[in-house]
């Protein structure tokens, strides 16, 4: 098996609610390694997103470990995790999540003027990027001026011009209709042969399917699906 | 993130809402401009006055008596001109006289002084066509006179003056020389005034003291000096009672003038510049709600590695650029609007380049300023609550 590139280690995260105390992760374990395609579902209010928000260093566990690419993530200061957020995760979204005031390229281009690169280059990267989703003639197009597939393969081509070790895709097909979504799909697909990492979050199975290995999030609670191996370890 | 491309992406923040953008910097226009016009007015007002008093005599030393006990003469003027630092003195006798030409179809009311040739050098007085008051004039008690060009014109029209005859409340002289146009000033205008040899004057107005002269200073820097020596000399001869003579000089004038124009510049452009404060609360205000506006947009950018130094730049910036940009607005209103004043009113306005410098940078740093509290509230967001914003 190839590198282990996240390990989750009894990670806890609770919400309060007025009084009322919500275990949104409890005790999760979960190990992903290099090259893999994971998909993670659960019904709503499963805990998914907050699994997804700590997976891609949006938020703190509040107790537990997360070891990213060897390296402890769960005690980071706020710009070391926008560091992580830049270098390490592509995050794709349900609602693309496009800054709608920038053409296609310069949305690319994003995370490499926050990692400081020069015009050219990132240019070159992004085009390249925007070419790679088959969307190489639509650079200078708004995101009000491409359809919702087109929008989300920006998306794509944004999460990947970092060449981050892992792609985040929260519910990529969620605000698609089922053609353009399996477009989608193939597009990940293809990029896991590449020898990307994807962690695909969603709550429709038929999607879910398409990935290599499955788990299952209810309650907080991590299950291994149809497809479970070690990685997974059962906690009741 | 580069500074340039910060700038850039603000700039198009700002193009892709026009309208509001204008509004927005519409505050700061408008305090920049009206700082601009009030300190240009006022210090155009402060340099015209300065001209005009400047434009009665340079160095110019006044003394005023008002005792006839014991009686100011000639003897002493003489006296008085031979005082160190003392280039020139000259008496003068005013009064208020009716002038009618040669041919008795003209008449004016003018102003009469008696005074001697030095009078012409201390009052920088030139004359256009003939001669001044002579000495001889002074020693024979000639009956000559000096016109103004306002009074040449009124009186003989287009014909030379020269050696016509004048007649002064119905007494005959002889016109000998036309002073160059000058124009009013603090309530003198030479142009409207006859000038007669003092010797002359005292005879015909009955008077023989002297209630009034100037004296010049050899130089700006004995003006002190020879105003000294001539309060020493005054001292002596009124035996040290200050209430009988006054003696005062331009430059405390000036002095006092331009302190007033000073205040009253200050005062306006202290009132401008709240308007450029109540601007900057305006910026702020839009910032506030851009801020809120684009919750989602900052939740993008941090999801995707921004720091937070980087989104406060961004809308420290994008505030920045606004104000600078409604500063330049203003420099550029401002300047026009002070050319337009000048225009209409036929006065000169001063602007200044450090006044206009000062106010640009104060307006960019009223941006910089009332940017940081939104700027800051961007950057604190929490990037999962951002981004689930709508």
């Amino acid at each position: 098996m190839a590198d282990e590139i996240i390990r989750l280690q009894d990670v806890v995260k609770t919400y309060k609610m007025g009084d009322h105390v919500v275990k949104a992760l409890d005790h999760i374990n979960l190990i992903v390694h290099s090259g893999e395609f994971l998909s993670i579902t659960g019904p709503s209010g499963s805990g998914k997103s907050t699994l997804m928000n700590i997976l891609g260093c949006l938020d703190l566990p509040d107790d537990g470990e997360y070891i990213l690419e060897g390296r402890k993530v769960n005690q980071l200061k706020d710009n070391e995790m926008a560091v992580i957020r830049n270098q390490k995760i592509g995050f794709i979204f349900q609602n693309f999540n496009l800054i709608s005031n920038l053409n296609a390229l310069e949305n690319v281009e994003l995370p490499l003027i926050y990692r400081g690169w020069g015009a050219k280059q990132r240019r070159e990267i992004a085009l390249a990027c925007l070419e790679q989703v088959g969307l190489a003639g639509y650079a200078n197009h708004l995101p009000n001026q491409l359809s919702g597939g087109q929008q989300q393969r920006v998306a794509i081509a944004r999460a990947l011009a970092g060449t981050p070790p892992i792609l985040l895709a929260d519910e990529p097909t969620g605000a698609l209709d089922r053609r353009t979504g399996k477009e989608v799909m193939d597009i990940l697909e293809k990029l896991n042969t590449d020898g990307h990492t994807i962690i695909l979050i969603t709550h429709d199975m038929e999607v879910a399917q398409r990935a290599k290995r499955t788990v299952r999030i209810v309650d907080g609670r991590l299950y291994a699906g149809e497809e479970a191996d070690h990685g997974i370890h059962h906690i009741h | 993130m580069g500074f340039i491309t910060s700038i850039k992406m603000a700039l198009r923040n700002i193009k892709g809402n026009k309208l509001r953008a204008f509004l927005t910097m519409l505050g700061i226009i408008i305090g920049v401009s009206s700082v601009i016009v009030l300190v240009a007015i006022g210090q155009g007002s402060t340099r015209s006055v300065t001209d005009s008093i400047n434009n009665l005599g340079t160095n110019l030393i006044t003394v005023n008596i008002t005792t006839t006990d014991p009686p100011f003469s000639l003897d002493n003027i003489n006296a008085i001109k031979k005082l160190n630092g003392v280039k020139n003195v000259s008496p003068v006798v005013s009064g208020r006289v009716t002038l009618k030409n040669n041919n008795e179809d003209t008449t004016e009311e003018v102003n009469l002084l008696g005074s001697d040739p030095a009078y012409k050098d201390i009052r920088i007085l030139s004359v256009s066509q003939g001669r001044f008051i002579s000495d001889i004039d002074m020693k024979f008690r000639q009956k000559v006179a000096v016109i103004g060009s306002t009074v040449a014109q009124n009186l003989f029209g287009n014909r030379s003056p020269i050696d016509q005859s004048l007649l002064i409340n119905g007494d005959r002289y002889t016109v000998v020389g036309v002073l160059a146009s000058k124009g009013g000033s603090m309530g003198q205008n030479i142009d409207e005034t006859v000038i007669i040899p003092f010797t002359t004057a005292q005879r015909f107005l009955n008077t023989t003291y002297i209630q009034q002269f100037y004296a010049q200073a050899d130089s700006a820097k004995r003006l002190d000096f020879a105003m000294l020596n001539i309060e020493r000399y005054m001292a002596q001869v009124f035996n040290y009672d200050t209430d009988n003579y006054s003696v005062f000089n331009q430059q405390d004038v000036m002095d006092t003038m331009a302190s007033v124009n000073r205040t009253l510049t200050l005062l306006l452009g202290g009132i401008a510049s709240i308007s450029l404060i109540v601007g900057g609360i305006g910026i702020m205000n839009i910032m506030f709600v851009s801020v809120t506006e684009r919750t989602k947009e900052i939740g993008i950018r941090k999801s995707i590695g921004a720091k937070r130094k980087n989104i406060l730049l961004q809308f420290l910036i994008e505030a920045s650029v606004l104000s600078a940009l409604g500063g330049l607005i203003g420099v550029g209103l401002g300047i026009f609007a002070s050319e337009l004043y000048g225009m209409a009113t036929g006065t000169a306005p001063s602007l200044s380049l450090s006044v206009i410098g000062f106010v640009f940078l104060f307006s960019v740093a009223i941006g910089v300023i009332f940017g940081v509290f939104p700027a800051n509230k961007a950057a604190k967001l929490p990037p999962i609550q951002a981004l689930r914003f709508d």
